[in-house]
């Protein structure tokens, strides 16, 4: 009796944050609380000389002021722990909570001022006098590993952070036995990830020794826990983190950043609660983002495009240091070769410190890069071979009698990359026709006969989600008749409440307007990882289906006692167990809380344990892929350059849904962000790693006046990997939007034969392919 | 020595009093002083309009505006757009029913435009409300879900009168 | 983000803001807040004094002089864009507008602030700039008149010193049936224009009388196209003659930039002086 579970379910967070009563960080206002700002490093790569902080201190207001050596942590000495260690990584450098005597990218923290108040905070920032000494800065990833580039690190021998190699089957035999081999040489660029509330930590060091409070805009508290009190060398349990209200995380706050340390430990040192407050031009270089990545490939293909093998190398720019282990490159390479078969494979990737602010996962993480790449390959066959773009995938796809699929590539744990279920030909088909496909031609020519230019682009995707291993869930009746329930996961607007209530309430029986949430709050729940890779869904999903089903369980059984009637003949409706038939025989959950609560001298009934509740952190056994198609239609004015997207269409297929509402959400919101990558977003840094697009004019995220309406429809491919059937949904949108505006832009273009080797594609470089095309064609 | 004047705004009906330092704009003030954190700060550069208000029935700004400045006037913020009773204005209730918000940090500024807006613009087409919530960046939700929400508020209050 | 400390005043009058200005050194203006704001809260800007125009009486309304529409320099973007006077005798300027931020900030933004600030790609200067728009100057020896091709003397620096004050601008209307077109090319809607182009076209007896064209963007300053309008007066209204506006348009003198090249910019100035130039004669002959 499915009621909620899959149904457009109106979202239970929105009323509080429609009305202005949301809690973020910054709305948090504690007695006695200072506030921070940072001096951060204003060049790309210094060596410090000497700090003098005297003027700041001096400053009527100022509280204190901080350096690297101010800090009472045990070793100062120590830079920050590595997130994910990874034997790939050869040069594993992180960078110390302040710096300590080298800068190596402009935001990196130097100083910290406590103030009465964050005006008089940033008054004394200017008066904090730093000799630096300035450096050589690298730059551009795909010169940094050349013999003659400037070393982003004092002391090292070379650029190379790390290196790692995605292979499979005889790539040789496959180049070899090729009717065709097609190259292709493209720069991908990726911004940052702008949610719109910055990041932000409070601290407080609670009295009587209770331990630390930290609220931070984090996706990852409990990360941020085990970070931190490995800083700190004390337990876990002294170190309590809350993601209160977070506004948008899309990857870059799932980390560890220096603030979350210095800030903590300011607190404790000053004996005041403490509070620091990204602001927006400190987001462009304090907060990590991803940048540029380098491929060069091959595909191999038979006559038909049949894609036989897929080799090249590729640079990433890893920014000046790895905090996050090498997971955006790994994400880069593994989930090659996307929606196809393909027998062959060998990729390389090599990790490139260069002085800019360090790269980590934002929304896809490397997944976008990869698939793009592939995705180019195809529409090269398509253009080389003079076949529908749409055909060639045809012809390449995994086949739905193929799953499970294996491609042959390993997982970052050496597990083989494996998807699950999904039917990509009948997914693109739902794209196609959704986009009108067939009738496109028909309006690219009428509107050609007006001098507009039209064109249409076609892109596939994979996307593994939900890895593991946990993300537990209690649910728990309260002697009200409310249900309690908590997770570790954080929400940054996913809307977990609404998700795992309607799960929730199925299982016992009430509406979701009695499930009381409670989430991402080390103290409330012991264990948790975080909201990262599109996992909350695949994991939480189960485990708050199977709490419940325990709690469901432990009703009917106490009921039937209580009730003295057989268990099946119970029926768990509207709060209160019933017996079929007698509808004067029931109890309800309240009373059934109450039997397992009792207090001194009360009796638990024999065979059941205190308190109704259950615990459980079933997640999915193996990473659920989704899959998807995207159409993009779009019109260039050549005079211009300008795109316009004109329709967007979406086939995307994430297994059951518990809530399509949010589904969508995910998805459009997703997409969005694909188009401001694939035309807009572009984090510009001169060749002294000066970073010049800084504010929100010069840095263009999309807007509503830029951004189609988008039509989605979906298909649901159950995940056999756990019960509810679910995967992941949150990248799926963003993954394959730029191949297929891009290809969109080729496709109205052709008559031009421009081929984009770059994304963002801003309309300058579109018209200087036009014109470089024109010039050719006139020679 | 800090310059500061003592001011009188009306907030969601109420006059407030305070002294402010004159630097503090008026979403600063909002938020810090009174404690009406509902309106946000996404940039205070003027760009990203989370920090959207109504001054005096018209919308702004606040990152862009002294606190001073609004000393005598009306300032209506998203805490003061549902009725009395607590009943959703019809644009909150538009968004909660399309999805118009995800992580709810535009939302404040996103609907206070939206309804500033439709006051002038009662029977917008799909394009109008695009331009005319151009001016409040979104990232969560791709933007649909508050058009659809500000085209079935548009309707909610052209038959509400 | 938040400001450097300065101190506020707030003058009622035109003479008090004068004095307040004599008074003091390093002093910024505040009009509409809408550009000074962010350089204030970035610290771009960190001045001891804020004088405060929005309380000044006399400084803002919409007024037809018979000959000119006369602006106060405190006019908010939104009065002159839902203004009657203004779509009647200068729809251009109300067209412009339209590309001028966003209505939040149109709430607040002034047209005086807009061509004090001088932001190369800003609408208003260039609709000023087509117009042969005439300045009023205050300052502590009196009033002073000012051309707008006077006005802009450097990279966002006016012809304006730093005890006077900007309180009115007057666009002289043409007397001659005329269109006139503003066009832009911006990244985004709201976004400050790459390009923008103001024309005005008299056409009469299927002959082109007067041409006024205007490009923001290209330079640091609005540019007038002298030759192209040279060109355009006696020549009939059509799209060979706009072609070829738009091909000398391609010749202009452009800036370039970490984001836009020179070329760039010349392109879009040829292609946009093409089509405002269109639409304008598409206009003076009753089309649209
Ligand atoms: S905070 Fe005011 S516009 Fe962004
Ligand atoms: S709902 Fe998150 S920014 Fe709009």
């Amino acid at each position: 009796m499915v009621r909620y579970t899959g149904a457009e379910v109106q979202r239970m967070e929105d009323p509080r944050l429609l009305t202005g009563h949301g809690r973020y960080v910054d709305d948090i206002h504690l007695p006695g609380m200072l506030h921070g700002a940072f001096l951060r490093s204003s060049h790309a790569h210094a060596r410090i000389r000497s700090i003098d902080t005297s003027a700041a201190l001096a400053l009527p207001g100022v509280h204190a002021v901080f350096t690297q050596a101010d800090l009472a942590v045990p070793d100062v000495a120590q830079s920050m722990n590595q997130l994910y260690p990874a034997p790939v990584i050869h040069q594993d450098i992180t960078q110390h909570p302040m710096a300590t005597d080298e800068v190596c990218y402009v935001g990196q923290t130097v100083a910290l001022v406590a103030a009465d108040s964050r005006a008089i905070a940033e008054d004394a920032l200017v008066l904090i006098d730093v000799d630096y000494e300035p450096l050589p800065a690298v730059v551009d990833c795909r010169t940094a590993l050349a013999d003659d580039a400037p070393m982003a690190h004092i002391g090292s021998e070379n650029n190379m952070a790390g290196q790692l190699k995605s292979a499979f089957g005889d790539i040789d035999g496959a180049f070899a036995k090729a009717d065709h081999v097609f190259t292709g040489s493209f720069m991908q660029h990726r911004g940052g990830c702008h949610s719109m509330e910055t990041r932000g930590v409070l601290a407080r060091d609670e009295p009587y020794g209770e331990g630390l409070t930290i609220w931070s805009s984090t996706q990852c508290p409990y990360l941020v826990r085990r970070a931190l009190a490995t800083h700190l060398g004390e337990p876990e349990d002294r170190v309590r983190i809350i993601a209160p209200d977070v506004g948008g995380g899309f990857g870059p706050k799932a980390g560890f950043y220096p603030e979350e340390i210095v800030i903590p430990v300011a607190a404790r040192q000053l004996g005041r609660p403490l509070k620091w407050i990204e602001d927006r031009r400190e987001h462009f270089t304090a907060t990590t983002g991803q940048r540029d990545q380098q491929w060069d490939l091959e595909v191999a293909c038979d006559k038909d495009g049949k894609m036989l093998g897929l080799r090249g190398v590729v640079i990433h720019e890893n920014g000046a240091y790895m905090p996050y282990g090498a997971l955006l490159p790994f994400t880069s390479v593994t989930p090659l070769p996307g929606s196809y078969a393909i027998p062959a494979l060998d990729v390389r990737l090599d990790i490139a410190f260069t002085n800019t602010t360090p790269t980590t996962p934002v929304r896809g993480a490397g997944r976008p890069y990869g698939i793009y790449a592939v995705e180019r390959m195809v529409e090269t066959i398509a253009r080389e071979l003079q076949i529908d773009p749409a055909e060639v995938r045809r012809r390449n796809f995994v086949r739905a009698d193929q799953m499970p699929y294996e491609t042959g590539a390993k997982l970052r744990d050496g597990m083989p990359v494996r998807y699950d279920s999904g039917d990509y030909h009948a997914c693109q088909e739902k794209a196609l026709e959704l986009a009108d496909y067939a009738g496109f031609k028909a309006r690219q020519d009428a509107a050609r006969t007006q001098g507009r230019y039209l064109g249409i682009g076609v892109s596939a995707c994979i996307e593994d989600t939900g890895v593991g291993p946990y993300e537990g869930t209690t649910v728990k009746i309260e002697p009200s008749g409310k249900i309690m329930v908590r997770t570790g996961a954080a929400s940054q607007g996913q809307g977990h409440h609404t998700m795992i209530a309607q799960i929730v309430s199925d299982q016992l029986g009430v509406q979701p307007e009695d499930i009381m949430f409670e989430a991402a709050d080390t103290g409330k729940f012991p264990q948790g990882v975080g909201t990262i890779g599109s996992r909350v869904t695949a994991n939480v999903g189960p485990s708050s289906f199977d709490a419940a089903g325990q709690v469901r369980e432990t009703v009917l059984k106490l009921a039937a006692e209580t009730l003295e009637a057989a268990e099946q003949d119970l029926e768990l409706e509207d709060g209160e167990v019933r017996v079929a038939g007698a509808p004067d025989l029931k109890v309800t959950l309240g009373e059934l809380a109450l039997k397992l609560a009792p207090m001194s001298g009360g009796k638990i009934p024999a065979g059941f344990s205190p308190s109704l509740e259950a615990t459980s952190y079933l997640g999915s056994s193996g990473s659920p892929v989704a899959s998807g198609s995207n159409v993009a239609e779009v019109e260039v004015d050549i005079g211009t350059g300008e795109v316009r997207v004109l329709r967007y269409s979406v086939a995307h297929d994430c297994g059951n849904m518990i809530n399509p509402m949010m589904v969508d959400g995910q998805i459009i919101g997703g997409v969005v962000h694909g188009i401001g990558n694939a035309l807009f977003e572009r984090m510009i840094y001169d060749e002294q790693g000066q970073p010049l697009t800084t504010n929100y004019g010069e840095y263009l995220l999309p807007l509503a006046s830029e951004m189609p309406h988008i039509d989605i429809v979906h298909q649901e491919t159950p995940s056999p990997l756990n019960p509810l059937g679910v995967k992941g949904a949150g990248e799926g949108g963003t993954i394959p939007a730029a191949p297929a505006i891009v290809a969109a832009i080729e496709n109205a273009l052709a008559d031009f034969g421009v081929v984009i080797d770059y994304y963002p594609v801003d309309p300058q470089y579109l018209t200087e392919l036009i014109d470089a095309a024109g010039a050719q064609a006139a020679e | 020595m800090a310059d500061k004047r003592e001011i009188t705004v009306t907030i969601n009906g109420q006059a407030q009093t305070a002294e402010v330092e004159t630097r503090t704009n008026l979403a600063d003030f909002l938020r810090h002083e009174l404690e009406l954190t509902g309106t946000h700060v996404g940039c205070e550069h003027g760009v990203c309009g989370a920090c959207t208000v109504l001054v005096d029935g018209a919308a702004v700004r606040s990152c862009l505006m002294l606190a001073v400045q609004a000393d005598g006037h009306e300032v209506t913020s998203v805490e003061g757009l549902a009725a009395a009773d607590g009943t959703l204005h019809p644009v909150q209730e538009a968004f909660w029913k399309n999805h118009g918000l995800q992580c709810g940090f535009c939302t404040p500024g996103m609907v206070i435009s939206v309804a500033a807006f439709l006051k002038d613009n009662p029977n917008p087409t799909e394009a109008d409300v695009r331009s005319a919530i151009s001016g409040n960046i979104c990232r969560c939700t791709g933007y649909q879900g508050i058009v659809a929400a500000a085209l079935e508020a548009a309707e909610t209050m052209r038959q509400e009168g | 983000m938040k400001p450097g400390p300065f101190t506020y005043h707030d003058p009622t009058s035109v003479d008090d803001a004068v004095a307040l200005l004599a008074g003091h050194e390093d002093v910024k203006l505040l009009a509409g807040g809408q550009s000074l704001m962010p350089m204030l809260n970035m610290r771009f800007v960190v001045p001891d004094h804020v004088i405060d125009l929005n309380g000044v009486a006399d400084m803002s309304g919409i007024a037809d002089t018979g000959d000119a529409l006369a602006i106060g320099a405190m006019t908010r973007q939104c009065d002159l864009a839902s203004s009657e006077i203004v779509a009647a005798r200068a729809p251009i300027l109300r067209e412009a507008l339209s590309f001028v931020g966003h209505f939040q900030t149109r709430n607040r933004g002034t047209i005086g602030g807009s061509l004090c600030h001088l932001d190369p790609a800003a609408e208003q200067p260039t609709v000023a700039a087509a117009y042969d728009a005439e300045l009023t100057i205050v300052g502590p020896e009196g009033t002073r008149e000012v051309a707008f091709a006077e006005w802009p003397l450097a990279y966002m620096m006016a012809n304006l010193a730093p005890d006077e004050l900007l309180t009115q601008i007057r666009f002289p209307y043409w007397q001659e049936a005329h269109g006139a077109a503003f066009v832009e090319f911006a990244r985004r809607h709201g976004d400050f224009a790459i390009i923008g182009v103001a024309a005005l076209l008299a056409v009469e007896d299927g002959k082109i009388t007067r041409a006024s064209v205007a490009v923001g963007g290209a330079d640091v300053q609005p540019l007038r196209l002298a030759d192209v309008e040279t060109m355009l007066v006696g020549a009939a209204p059509g799209d060979a003659v706009f072609a070829e506006a738009g091909a000398m348009a391609r010749k202009i003198d452009a800036m370039s930039d970490a984001y836009v090249t020179t070329q760039y910019r010349q392109r879009l100035a040829g292609v946009l002086v093409e089509r405002a130039l269109a639409q304008a004669a598409s206009r003076a002959t009753g089309g649209e």
